[in-house]
Parts: C-alpha cells; structure tokens; sequence
C-alpha cells in the first residue's frame, strides 16, 4: 500500500542505541530498609525499559508502534516526548513534538473548562495568540456544550476525556504522537479523532501512533515497529508486523472486532 | 532497515515549512531560562494557583487580608502588650517582620513541595520543571500584596516620611528574599521526590525564623547582649531582609527616622544586604545544578 519512499526526506526521529534502566524501589521508609536487609531481601531492583533501541524516521512517515503491555511503548513516547531523558545512547527530534498523549494531564478539577483549554493549551506549547485563534475549533471539538464554563472537576469522564483530547488534537506540530487513541470516547469520538489523525498524516506531519488494534495501524501507518521487552524486535512493513506480532490471528474477542470495524468506518 | 514512507512528498505543512527545524534531543531544556522564555505558561500556573486556592470560599481574597490581620493582632498582644519592651511604633517593626518572614516561608515551603505536588504534569508533560518552585515562589509574592496594602496604611496612618534609601532598602530586602526562596525551594523541590522528609525538614527550618529575626525584638537587644559578635547574627540572610524592610518602613515612622536608623540599624546595612543577596544568587546557581542533576530520575521517582 505505501509508495516508496523519498529517502531524501529530512529525518524526523533519530534513535541512537537509546536505553532506559528503571529502578524499582521495594522500600521507601527506614524501618522497611532496614528491616528487609536484615533479612537479606532485595531493597531494589533494576530493569531494562528500553534496550539499545535504535531507528531513524523521516519526516511524513506514519509509524505504528505496537508491542505487547510493558513493553516499552510508553517509555519510547515519554522520551521523544522530552519528559524523561535517555539513560545511554542519544534521541533527537526535529520541530515541535504534541500528540494525543496523557490528554487532559494537569487539568485543575476546580477550574472551569474554558479556563482549563488555556492552561492546557499553554503546557502543550501553545501562545497566547494561538490559542485564542483555535478555541473555537476546540471546544467544537470537544463538544462539552453548556459545560465549558463549570469546573471540570464536575465533567462525566467522557466529557473530561474529550475536553483533552480537543486541546492536544489542535497543536501544531511537526511530529504527532498518539497513545491508545482509541481507548477512550464513544464511537462517534472515535471516528472523529481517527478522521483528524488522518488528516495529521496525509498533511505531511510525521505520526507515531500506538496501537493494539491491528485494524486501524493498517489504516494508519506505513511502517510497524514493535517492541518486545525493551529491544526493538521488528521494523518495516504493516502487514508482516501485524504477522510477527501474531495480531492477524483472528483473536475472536469482540473488542478487537469492533476496533477493526472502527477502523473500516473512517 | 526499509523505510517506507511519506505520502507527501513535499516538505511538512506544519509551522516548520520553509526552514527546517535542527535535529535536537526534546528533553533539553535551559532550566530557570527556559522558565522566563514560557513566561505566558508560568503566569497561568500561577493564576490557576491563585484562583484555586480560594475558590468555594465566601471571603476570597479578602482571607489574605485578614490573616495577615490575625497575625499581627495576636504578636503585638503578646509581645507589646504582655511583654512590653517600650520600642517606639513596635507594631510598625513587629508587622514588617512579619510580612517578609511569611513571604520567605510560603515561598521556601510550598515550593518544596511544588514538584510533588504538580505530580500530574510533571511525570506526564514536557514542561520545564523549575517552573513548578518558581510559580509557588510568585503566588507568595502576590500574597505578600495584602500585607503591604495593610502595613502601608498603618505607615500612613503614624505619620510615615517615606524617603529615597529606605525604598531602596525595602527593594533590596525583597529581591533577597525572593532569590533565596526560590534558589531554596529548588533545591529543596527535586531533593522532596526522593525524599518526602525534606518537606518536613523545610517546616521544621522555618520554625525557626521567626525567633532568628529582629522582628518580636529589636537588632539593638542583640548588640547589647552579645556586642561584636552581634555581627555573627546578621550572617542569616533573613535577618538581613528583615532588617531592610525595616529601614524601608518602620524608621520612617518614628518621631526622629534619623536617629532611629542609627540606633537600630547596623552601618553597614546595604553592603550585607549586598553581600547576602550576591550569596542567595550563588546559591541559586547551584540550587539550578542540583536541579538539572536530579531532574532526570524526577519522573520516575515521583
């Protein structure tokens, strides 16, 4: 399905033999310490999140990120995210980084939505100007209604959900990422936020998009990584990824059917 | 590796159309500077703080007028009426002492505790996470507000002379106070993730400062008690602020400011304001270091 590439676009992503060591305390307090090392118990533990993970992305790819739970994924965003930094190896990004990630993180429960669209407009990267340009759009998007002006601390999680989504959905940036996009929302949400990740893609932006359902990285994305235990065990084509990731297998669980009806829908 | 790719073959339609962007790694951030670059950010954090700090409650803001209110009240009954030292517009002296020891310790502990606090945004935005102490340090300030619009009005009402030094002194003993806030708030904020004992570390230090300032007594009670090593006492900063203020508010009061700035206040007043407000921002720069140091372990550890 994809064309081949104009190689000569400008990278995107550069991932360098990136790791990340997580450090699991067992203990916080003195006494608890204390008393697991008279024991000869563990105080802690160290994993690897990430493992020597290295890929190039250029830009206006789409990208599916997929891997089973705790492999990775989210650590993987939080680093091109620029939330946490790499432990070895060096990550660089071109442009603004925004995306349908931790949506609605940092919204203050006793403010009102509007209030709330600015703040979190604001920690997304957006100014003043620009988002007085897109309010509109937002709350159209997030279609809160007579809501906008009542504490958010009051929203059905549906609403809180969508109020999220619509500010991330509006920034402007050169590489979108999107994590479990479709985990949230009703189906017309669904569809609506998979028709404007298209349009994220078709507009040239590069996408990296983490997704369990096989239906819509197939709609989405023109290259699969996955990702097991931290190392980065496949990369290239959608469909052998879904293969490696034995996702084609029909798994007969009605979630994943009517993901790929969602995917079809848009 | 294949790469497979873009469907646009022309350069992205995003803000970065014409000249492309540098290859840069997201995480780097310039620290207190990238803070004043998303000054627009740090001032919506510091409204939302404001805001909600008093939302639901009938009273609002006016709360920050009557607890400075309350405090006075209760300080100058016990310690100008029950214990009278007979120092000339002690309300005056005791008041100014107050309002800049509550700013050093709002700031010093709710940005301690700023970084736990704004848990949420911190572990899961890229935003810089000095703003976080740097806000709380600001919402003090604008708390201070009240105190000064109470502490004026009192000034005025005793036949306050304001003049051009103690103006001047009551700015250098501000800065002070906010550098050293902030630089200890920093510090203090990433050593609290690892730590949750550091907040109380922190209470338990700003305990002390109401009795280590010349605010419920005067400088000169100090100098008569222990002469030249007097000077040992003014090595706490806050002492220092505390005296600064005073020259800015209190001397003006009194019936001869003249003599009461030479009475009560040391001579070399600005060169240890100086000096001290020189250290705070020493200790501000590695208050920074330490930051960026820890910083990269905060998201985990939270």
């Amino acid at each position: 399905m994809s064309t081949a590439v104009s190689s000569g676009a400008p990278e995107s992503i550069v991932v360098d033999d990136v790791s990340k060591q997580f450090t699991i305390r067992y203990h916080r307090t003195i006494k608890q310490m204390s008393v697991a090392a008279v024991r000869g118990q563990e105080l802690s533990n160290t994993f690897n999140a990430l493992d020597r993970v290295s890929f190039t992305v250029r830009q206006g790819e789409s990208i599916g990120l997929m891997g089973l739970n705790g492999s990775g994924k989210s650590t993987l965003l939080k680093l091109i995210n620029g939330i946490m930094r790499p432990d070895s190896g060096s990550l660089l990004t071109r442009g603004r980084t925004a995306g349908l990630i931790a949506t609605g993180a940092g919204f203050h429960p006793q403010l009102s939505g509007r209030e709330n669209i600015f703040l979190n407009a604001a920690v997304l990267g957006m100014s003043e100007a620009e988002t007085r340009r897109k309010f509109d759009d937002i709350v159209e998007f997030a279609d809160v209604g007579k809501h906008l002006d009542s504490p958010v601390g009051h929203y059905s999680s549906g609403m809180f959900a969508r109020l999220g989504f619509a500010v991330a959905i509006h920034v402007d940036s050169d590489i979108f990422l999107a994590d479990e996009v479709l985990a949230v929302g009703d189906k017309p949400f669904k569809k609506k936020c998979l028709e404007r990740m298209q349009e994220v893609r078709d507009s040239g932006r590069t996408l990296f998009y983490v997704s369990h359902a096989p239906g819509s990285v197939k709609k989405m994305c023109d290259r699969v990584l996955v990702l097991d235990k931290g190392r980065l065990a496949f990369d290239g084509d959608v469909a052998e990824g879904i293969r490696y990731l034995k996702y084609d297998e029909p798994a007969g669980t009605d979630e994943d059917a009517q993901d790929d009806e969602m995917g079809n829908d848009v | 590796m294949t790469i497979l790719g873009g469907r646009r073959r022309g350069g992205p339609t995003g803000p970065a159309d014409e000249e492309l962007p540098p290859l840069v790694a997201p995480s780097a951030t310039s620290g207190l500077l990238e803070v004043f670059r998303r000054r627009y950010l740090l001032r919506l954090l510091v409204r939302r703080e404001i805001s909600a700090r008093y939302q639901g409650s009938f009273l609002g803001l006016f709360w920050s007028y009557l607890q400075p209110a309350f405090r006075l009240a209760m300080y100058y009954f016990v310690i100008a009426v029950v214990l009278d030292r007979g120092i000339e517009n002690f309300a005056i002296h005791l008041f100014t002492g107050l309002v800049i020891v509550h700013f050093f310790t709002e700031s010093f502990g709710a940005g301690t505790r700023s970084i736990v606090r704004n848990k949420a945004l911190v572990q899961k935005m890229a935003v810089p996470r000095e703003m976080f102490p740097v806000a709380s340090m600001l919402v003090s300030a604008y708390h201070v507000v009240p105190g000064m619009v109470l502490l004026t009005g009192f000034c005025l009402a005793l036949g306050w002379t304001p003049d051009l030094v103690g103006m001047a002194a009551g700015l250098l003993g501000f800065a002070l106070v906010a550098v050293l806030g902030t630089a200890l708030a920093l510090l203090f904020s990433a050593a609290n993730v690892f730590f949750r004992d550091f907040s109380n570390v922190v209470q338990t230090l700003t305990q002390f400062s109401t009795f280590s300032v010349p605010m419920i007594y005067p400088y000169t009670l100090i100098q008569e008690r222990f002469g030249d090593f007097a000077q040992y006492y003014l090595v706490n900063p806050l002492a220092e602020a505390v005296l600064l203020l005073q020259r800015a508010f209190w001397t003006g009061t009194t019936d001869d400011p003249a003599a009461t700035a030479a009475e009560h206040m040391p001579d070399n007043l600005f060169q240890l304001g100086f000096i001290h407000l020189g250290v705070a921002l020493v200790v501000l720069a590695v208050g920074q270091y330490v930051f960026t140091r820890l910083e990269n372990k905060i998201p985990e550890r939270l």
